[in-house]
């Protein structure tokens, strides 16, 4: 574990936030507005299971207008960290504070800032879409005049149109998934909490959420939990990596596309050198064999070795067939902090 | 909010055939219980018109109508109460309340006064047959009141316990196994009287103890038409004492102790 964390240190200009080994931009543009708009701050939540650390001091903060995407493999704790910032669970450690109230002292007050959508959708399977979503609305506490026109709204946005008078015990599973999304939205909070919003959805449907997923990011603060990689960077500002119950990487999606970008060269030589030569060469941090006649060329930190590999290339006789960079997507990235610490 | 959470429940009573299977069978039993009674009585009013201050035909009637009313709901009770918790976890639908701004008060409250508008509506369908007996004579009213009293306070701490049940599994039919088995035991309280033994004995707290616990005992003086403050609160007592345990347990769920 060490040396990944070493890796992405050293790829990171940035520093360190705290001590647990996450990473924050420090140069990202929203970190700099104003502290009030602030919808969910966590700080250093932890919560066991008997002897078992399911989430261990993991600390969020969100923006209005933000997409926080929630990654990591099963079992990472990403579901009982939602259920903690839902106010479902009582955390061992830590506090966390929705829109500024905290959540352990006030939690209805703060409940009401929240939709929360859990991994299963909390469905009465005996009432209609519309008879649902009023009862939603009515815990929620929406006032008489505006509920009609908030479960109204909330079905639009949904897609359920269709389907306002069957009961949702009747309704296909990607139909039940909206009405549970409808559920998290109807009281239009300034916190969205949706623990896999598109599983179990057809490629359509996925589609249809992510947009209104993207909308809702307009207006509110989204938390979504995936192991959907892609989903991540098609919908999220930022994203959070869990790994073993705490956060091994928190960067914006904008921060981990520029920040990888040149990071790497995939390097191809016709009559290659020693993988030793290469790794040597100042500026390398590491050389990897791709193929026999293909490497994978980290860059150290700070230094650029392009210049020098192609000089060398040229006049050690290496014969070079091609230099590129090498995108880092968000799954490298994810099965190099998951799975390193596994193997 | 209570009342929100009330009229789910309500509707999620009518939803099932649960209710209204047992409400069938309860206006079953008790009006073949009532229609029998009927016929006893009409065979002895000759010798009731001779006997000085005879029982009336709401002693005889009616008492034993919410007698009955009394074991049925004790079998009847715990079947309607256990999916008040365990269901909602086993759909895991409690998200959905527990997400809401409502505390766990509210939402127990709110389920409570639920079931209990369901049993209020049972007993005051029963209560229709006393009263048809106004068709062919006077009643005591005093005495029926009293019976409705304690049938109310009696079904409430019915409903508390099996509220409880609810509130420990995930199983409904384990809470109603769970509930009907600590109503049997209280039951068994009764037979023994052993809040009695314990007052020979001096032990008062200890009576007053066994006396919250066996519901039906604390019932005795309701049938006999007298309004016992005593038993009123010890029934109370048993209530209160229920929802306290459950939205403990509620809690502590979210602890996850």
């Amino acid at each position: 574990m060490n040396a990944v964390k070493l890796v992405y240190f050293s790829l990171h200009r940035g520093r360190a936030s705290n001590s647990r080994g996450a990473w924050q931009a420090d140069d990202s543009p929203i970190m700099t507005a104003s502290s009030s708009d602030i919808t969910v701050s966590a700080q250093g939540l932890s919560r066991s299971f008997g002897a078992r650390r399911a989430v261990d001091a993991v600390s969020l903060e969100l923006r209005r207008g933000e997409i926080l995407g929630l990654l990591g493999p099963n079992g990472a704790g990403k579901t009982t960290t939602m259920q903690m910032l839902t106010g479902n669970l009582a955390p061992s450690g830590g506090g966390v504070s929705i829109c500024g109230i905290d959540l352990l002292e006030q939690p209805t007050a703060a409940k009401a800032h929240l939709g929360y959508l859990p991994e299963h959708p909390p469905l009465y399977r005996e009432l209609t879409v519309r008879e649902y979503l009023d009862l939603a609305a009515r815990l929620h506490r929406v006032a008489r005049p505006r509920r009609g026109t908030a479960v109204a709204e909330a079905i639009e946005r949904c897609g359920l149109a269709e389907v306002t008078s069957r009961l949702i015990g009747a309704l296909s599973k990607g139909y039940q998934q909206r009405v549970g999304i409808a559920q998290a939205i109807v009281h239009s909070p300034d916190v969205v909490i949706l623990d896999e919003p598109t599983v179990g959805l057809d490629p359509n449907q996925i589609r249809d959420i992510r947009g209104l997923i993207r909308e809702l990011g307009d207006s509110h603060s989204v938390i979504l939990s995936t192991h959907i990689l892609p989903e991540v960077e098609s919908v999220c500002d930022r994203v959070q990596i869990m790994h073993h119950g705490s956060t091994v990487f928190s960067d914006t999606i904008t921060g981990l596309r520029q920040f990888h970008a040149g990071r790497r060269v995939l390097l191809g030589l016709r009559r290659p050198p020693q993988l030793s030569a290469l790794a040597t060469i100042p500026g390398v941090a590491r050389a990897e064999e791709v193929s026999a006649n293909l490497f994978r060329i980290n860059f150290a930190n700070g230094g650029d070795p392009t210049d020098t590999l192609v000089r060398r290339a040229v006049d050690d006789d290496w014969g070079l067939t091609q230099l590129t960079p090498a995108q880092t997507s968000l799954e490298d990235v994810f099965t190099h902090l998951t799975q390193t610490e596994d193997a | 909010m209570i009342f929100t959470i009330a009229a789910k429940e309500l509707k999620a009573l009518f939803a099932s055939p649960l209710a209204w299977i047992v409400l069938t069978l309860t206006q079953l039993i008790v009006s073949y219980g009532f229609l029998q009674r009927i016929d006893d009585f009409v065979e002895l009013q000759p010798q009731l018109a001779e006997t000085p201050n005879a029982p009336g035909v709401t002693a005889l009637v009616a008492a034993p109508v919410y007698a009955t009313l009394a074991v049925v709901m004790l079998f009847a009770v715990p079947l309607l109460a256990m999916r008040l918790i365990a269901e909602e976890r086993r759909n895991q639908t409690m998200v959905l309340l527990v997400s809401a701004p409502l505390s766990i008060t509210e939402i127990v409250l709110g389920k409570f006064l639920g079931l209990m508008l369901f049993l209020l509506l049972a007993i005051g369908i029963i209560t229709l047959m006393p009263l048809a007996l106004l068709l062919g004579g006077r009643l005591d009213f005093g005495l029926l009141a009293s019976l409705l009293i304690g049938s109310v306070l009696l079904t409430a701490s019915f409903a508390a316990v099996g509220f409880y049940a609810s509130a420990l599994t995930a199983q409904p039919i384990i809470a109603a196994l769970i509930g009907f088995g600590s109503l049997l035991i209280m039951l068994l309280l009764v037979g023994v009287n052993a809040a009695d033994g314990l007052r020979e004995h001096g032990w008062t707290v200890a009576a007053d103890f066994v006396q919250v616990l066996s519901p039906l005992n604390n019932f005795d003086p309701f049938a006999r038409g007298m309004f016992d403050s005593y038993s009123a609160v010890c029934l109370l007592l048993l209530v209160i004492a229920f929802l306290t345990l459950t939205i403990r347990r509620l809690d502590a769920a979210r602890l996850g102790a």
